[in-house]
């Protein structure tokens, strides 16, 4: 049994790391910010998940102790990853003018908010 | 086994930090730097997590929970600031 879940933990642990430098490798590789804004947000935190879930079962099934934490961090960082990633892409369109180009016509009265000036006025920066 | 498992980790992760810092300094734009910052941070939370496992305690987890945390947050505060010029209007 102990040697089992030895087994799990470090085939975890493995997995993880690799997937952790997956996604580090693919934001220093990657020609784009578009493009290597894919590597950290999924690639990094299937690999902290895989850590996280090394060490609930090292600490619940090798040391009897317990392993809530563990959870509340890896739901922590699987709610906000998609968040990040979304904050970061609106900073990019909002700084590159040649992504802008690239972004269809809107239907409505206002054009796309991200583009918006700060001062609040109705001039479009895309217009 | 796992000591075996925690050092190919600890230099797979080392690896990858020092990718990230290669991203930082070199990035052509800033948004290249918030991101190699926010991959830093989970990269930390990675190393934090395994020495929780090497010395065999449970302390660490709530440093890791205050890194992903603070992480967000400043993450958040960059891309806003970067959007809006100003971070609570």
């Amino acid at each position: 049994m102990t040697a089992f879940v030895e087994m799990i933990v470090s085939t975890f642990i493995v997995i993880g790391s690799v997937f952790l430098f997956v996604g580090s490798f693919g934001l220093a590789k990657l020609p784009d910010t578009m493009r290597r804004l894919h590597g950290p947000t999924k690639a990094t935190t299937l690999g902290i998940g895989s850590l996280l879930v090394a060490s609930m079962c090292y600490f619940v099934f090798l040391r009897q102790a317990s392993g809530i934490h563990e959870l509340l961090i890896t739901l922590f960082l699987f709610l906000t990853a998609p968040v990040t990633a979304n904050m970061i892409a609106k900073a990019h369109i909002f700084r590159s003018k040649a992504v802008q180009r690239t972004l269809p016509r809107t239907d409505g009265r206002v054009n796309w908010a991200t583009l918006e000036s700060p001062s609040g006025s109705k001039k479009n920066i895309q217009a | 086994m796992i000591a075996a498992a925690c050092t190919f980790a600890i230099i797979a992760i080392s690896v990858s930090v020092l990718l990230n810092a290669y991203r930082l300094i070199v990035g052509p734009d800033v948004t290249d730097r918030i991101l190699a910052l926010d991959t830093m941070v989970i990269n930390a939370i990675g190393l934090i997590v395994l020495t929780g496992i090497i010395f065999e305690t449970t302390m660490y987890f709530e440093a890791a929970l205050l890194f992903a945390m603070v992480g967000f947050v400043s993450t958040v505060t960059f891309c806003k600031f970067l959007l809006r010029g100003n971070v609570i209007e």
